[in-house]
């Protein structure tokens, strides 16, 4: 476990100012990065180099740096998040590279999700699927006591897996036709699987999958890239739990 | 002094909160739909407040710096959520969990704001269960609990090692339904630069879109300020590389007073520093003091190997182990709160004992609790932990100790509040984080979310109420006006003057510095000469940000280095206020230790006769000295008393 020291790097990386922009890969030696570095200090690295440089930073979407908020959104050696399986890119370690690598870092590529900036992009439209029934009706207090409504552990857990997608965008990003069916699955199959979801559990399927295909998100194909890839490990059964919703929706109408 | 009026409502303790329900003023639903309220901050506290001021009918216009409302850094917030509900059966009360808070908060918190927290906890539970919020459940399908330092019961709400990230979801859900209806219109990607004051009210704030750049000004009735706190002074902590003091700045700057700025929280259980590229901490749960024992060698030779790495923590057979929590603090043991938990590990380190390399870490170990109840049952409780831990260490906690430290934390300090979570400004709230009310010198685990979500769902939206019911004949604000210009200039000045500085280092550079002031001589222990020495370094410090900090990029483009120049320059006022309030308070109390007060046995000496108060600062000019206030707090219904874990 002990850090070594990677002594060259070479981060080829997308350089694109704005959405109007055509954008271009840009390659940047960057040098002595430890192995217990993130991959984001590592970028914090390669940016102070640039400033020093007199060459505008690359811009990305970052906050949390501990997995949780879902804001990092890298695109690294073709992969969501990097080399490694259940973390962001601000989980992802230094050690997971070797020296001398040429590392290519380009951002979610997806017709939903236009670049705003270099390695950052407009996410509004994850906004708008919730927007659209990712929700249960109920305004605040007039609830009945917690307690009251007793819940299964599993169900529970189950409710617990689906809900702990943090609306990152890999899912997106690793498929192949862009779809966000694994975003929009865990959310309807969170609520689906609690009493207090069920009363709009209709309504809900219907309103985010039409919703999610106005917005320019492609249809699923069962090909599974987004499971691989999610970091928090969310699985496509969730998909099939929306399939069976939705298509129960479909037939009641 | 009129300005300082609390406004608590007299009668007993526990009928405040509903006898002042009911004398406050209430606005008709026809006219709700009239008025406007701004929401800065998407949080616990920021998102709920939003969903539920929309619900009730008002229009509401809410801002957040991140590229949506889901991401604030309530999401990161891993152990749980306390409420006074007794389910355990384990004698909890409303009174007990207010008792405890009191305590915790090392008698520096007012009695009736603590009381009516934890009179809506319990509402709290309720709310978020019939959102879908996935609580962990018993088998029997009710809602478990698990204990939190500084207390004796299990009153503890969570959803494993995520239920900041449920809960903030849940409001978000919320917040997002009265978006679908048009009853909330979202701003992200938005950056509050200025509060804007008009005939001595706030009426609305200046922002700037972080991806055009440009300067907007908005209106409204009320400006509701959840911005979170300012721990990002120290540089490396455990908040969001984004969160920053600046909304709560500039509201000081255009007159809201700031209380206990000193007041800082250093939590126990963080992965420790490596090395210098590092950018920010991670937190471990307070939870995991549940299960693990907190311990560093008995021996100095011990720890001199281990930090030399010729032993591991599994070669010191348990005889050569100190577990000093469970040593000084037998009643407690390793859930002392964590002010006490964060000193006794700096004080270990500091003898010699410490056992990485840079000698600041000590170890939370597991062994225990795998032995006792099968690592399955500790994989079901922290199994996410644990991979995180993994993940960053590269090492395994199910099979050797993990290593922590203590690091920034929380924010106690913040804008003071009236009883209302009114601000000096009139119209001006500031609710979470944010503000300064209820954890004293000292937050209890689990409590950051609950006075979050109490103030949003439960608290201001009857408050705020009382103070529109004078505004319901105040037409829609022109946001033309000539106070709006002049903000406007005021933002677009220093943002040009920052801009144009064009020197020859990064802001990162400058923001680090900071952070060795602030770690050095306003962390965890603090002394006279230090505070003096922090004051001019910082002022220092400012100076030559002012002459040589250079900003790459554009002003009108999305431009995270502008952004963090912007809120830097405002940390460096921040920590200055932190360094004076800490020399003015002469006294240890809760996370604000003074080496020049301590008992004889080295545990922390308050000084209820001097300092029983909180400490008000009133903005009074650029290169002016801030003037001091004074708030007295009167204990009616708890003795105070040292704190002892003993």
């Amino acid at each position: 476990m002990a850090d070594k020291i990677l002594k060259k790097l070479y981060i080829k990386v997308w350089r694109q100012n704005n959405a109007q922009d055509k954008g271009r890969f840009e390659t940047y030696e960057i040098e002595n990065v430890s192995t217990g570095s993130s991959f984001l200090e590592m970028m914090d690295i390669l940016n102070n180099n640039l400033i020093e440089k007199g060459i505008d930073p690359v811009a990305f979407d970052h906050d949390c740096r501990e997995g949780i908020c879902g804001i990092c959104s890298m695109f690294i050696n073709g992969r969501p998040h990097g080399p490694d399986s259940a973390v962001t890119t601000c989980q992802l370690h230094m050690r997971k590279f070797n020296d001398g690598d040429t590392i290519t870092v380009e951002p979610w590529r997806a017709a939903a999700f236009p670049v705003i900036k270099d390695l950052v992009v407009d996410r509004t439209a994850f906004d708008k699927i919730l927007q659209a029934g990712g929700f249960v009706s109920v305004n605040t207090g007039g609830v009945p006591d917690g307690n009251a409504i007793l819940i299964s552990r599993d169900d529970a857990e189950e409710a617990m897996d689906a809900a702990a997608c943090i609306g990152c965008g890999a899912c997106v990003a690793a498929c192949k036709n862009s779809s966000a069916m694994l975003f929009v699955a865990a959310k309807v199959s969170h609520l689906a699987k609690l009493p207090q979801g069920r009363i709009e559990a209709k309504a809900r399927a219907r309103n985010m999958v039409a919703r999610m295909d106005e917005l320019g998100f492609g249809g699923c194909t069962n090909t599974g890239a987004c499971e691989a890839e999610c970091p928090k490990s969310i699985s496509i059964s969730h998909i099939a739990r929306l399939n069976r919703e939705y298509l129960v929706a479909k037939f009641s109408e | 002094m009129q300005k300082l009026n609390s406004k608590i409502p007299a009668g007993p303790l526990a009928e405040k909160w509903s006898r002042h329900k009911a004398a406050i003023n209430v606005v008709s639903p026809a006219n709700k739909r009239k008025l406007e309220i701004i929401v800065v901050g998407t949080g616990l506290g920021g998102a709920s407040a939003a969903a539920s001021l929309a619900e009730l009918g008002y229009n509401v216009k809410a801002f957040c710096y991140q590229d949506s409302p889901r991401r604030a850094h309530s999401i990161a917030a891993q152990g749980g959520i306390n409420a006074a509900k007794n389910y355990q059966n384990d004698n909890d009360s409303i009174f007990r969990l207010f008792y405890d808070t009191v305590k915790g908060g090392d008698y520096r918190a007012r009695e009736a704001n603590v009381y009516r927290l934890a009179e809506v906890s319990p509402n709290i539970i309720d709310q978020c269960v019939a959102q879908g919020v996935p609580f962990a459940r018993e088998y029997g399908g009710l809602l478990d609990n698990r204990s939190f330092g500084g207390v004796l019961v299990s009153r503890t709400f969570y959803a494993r090692g995520q239920t900041g990230q449920q809960l903030l979801l849940g409001a978000y859900q919320a917040l997002n339904r009265q978006i679908s209806k048009g009853n909330v219109k979202m701003y992200s990607r938005h950056e509050m630069l200025d509060v804007v004051v008009k005939d001595g009210k706030a009426r609305g704030i200046i922002a700037r879109d972080m991806v055009t750049g440009e300067i907007k000004r908005f209106g409204a009735h009320a400006v509701v300020i959840a911005t979170g706190g300012y721990g990002n002074v120290f540089f490396l902590s455990t908040m969001a590389m984004g969160a920053n003091g600046s909304a709560a700045w500039q509201c000081y700057k255009k007159g809201a007073m700031f209380a206990n700025p000193s007041f800082v929280q250093i939590h126990p259980t963080c992965i420790p520093v490596h090395g210098s590229q590092q950018s920010k901490l991670t937190l471990m749960s307070e939870s995991l003091r549940n299960d693990g024992r907190v311990w560093v060698p008995k021996k100095l030779e011990d720890a001199q190997k281990l930090r030399e790495g010729k032993i591991g923590p599994n070669d010191i057979p348990d005889e050569d182990r100190d577990f000093y929590l469970e040593r000084r603090y037998p009643s407690y043991g390793n859930l002392v709160p964590r002010d006490v938990a964060s000193r006794a590990a700096k004080e270990r380190c500091d003898a010699g004992y410490g056992v990485n390399p840079e000698g600041k870490a000590v170890y939370l170990d597991f062994k225990y609790s795998i032995e006792r109840l099968g690592k399955k049952v500790i994989e079901a409780r922290y199994g996410n932990l644990f991979q995180m831990y993994e993940k960053i260490t590269d090492a395994d906690p199910y099979k050797e100790p993990m290593m922590i430290y203590p690091a920034i934390h929380y924010a106690m300090g913040g804008v003071w509040v009236d009883y209302n979570l009114m601000t000096t400004i009139p119209g001006l709230y500031a609710i979470g984080e944010a503000n300064f009310s209820d954890h004293g010198a000292n937050r209890l685990g689990a409590s950051a979310l609950m006075q979050g979500l109490a103030d949003g769902y439960f608290i201001l939206p009857y408050t705020i109420g009382d103070y529109l019911a004078g505004e319901i004949m105040t037409p829609k604000v022109d946001v033309n006006a000539p106070e709006f210009e002049a903000a406007e200039k005021e933002v677009t000045d220093r943002l040009y003057k920052l801009f144009n500085v064009k020197g020859t280092r990064t802001v990162d550079y400058f923001h680090k510095e900071l952070g060795h002031i602030m770690w050095d001589y306003v962390g965890m222990s603090r002394n006279e000469e230090g505070l003096k020495k922090a004051i001019s370094g910082i002022q220092k410090l400012r100076e030559e940000f002012w002459a040589d900090v250079k900003i790459p990029g554009e002003l009108n483009n999305l431009n995270p280095e502008l952004e963090k120049a912007g809120r830097l320059a405002d940390f460096f006022d921040i920590g200055e206020l932190m360094a004076r309030d800490a020399l003015l308070r002469n006294e240890s109390c809760g996370g604000h230790f003074r080496e020049e007060s301590v008992t004889e046995d080295g545990e922390a000496m308050r000084n209820d006769e001097k300092y029983a108060h909180v400490s008000i600062w009133e903005y009074l000019g650029e290169k002016k000295e801030p003037a001091l206030h004074i708030e007295p707090l009167v204990f009616e219904n708890v003795k105070l008393s040292q704190r002892s874990y003993k």
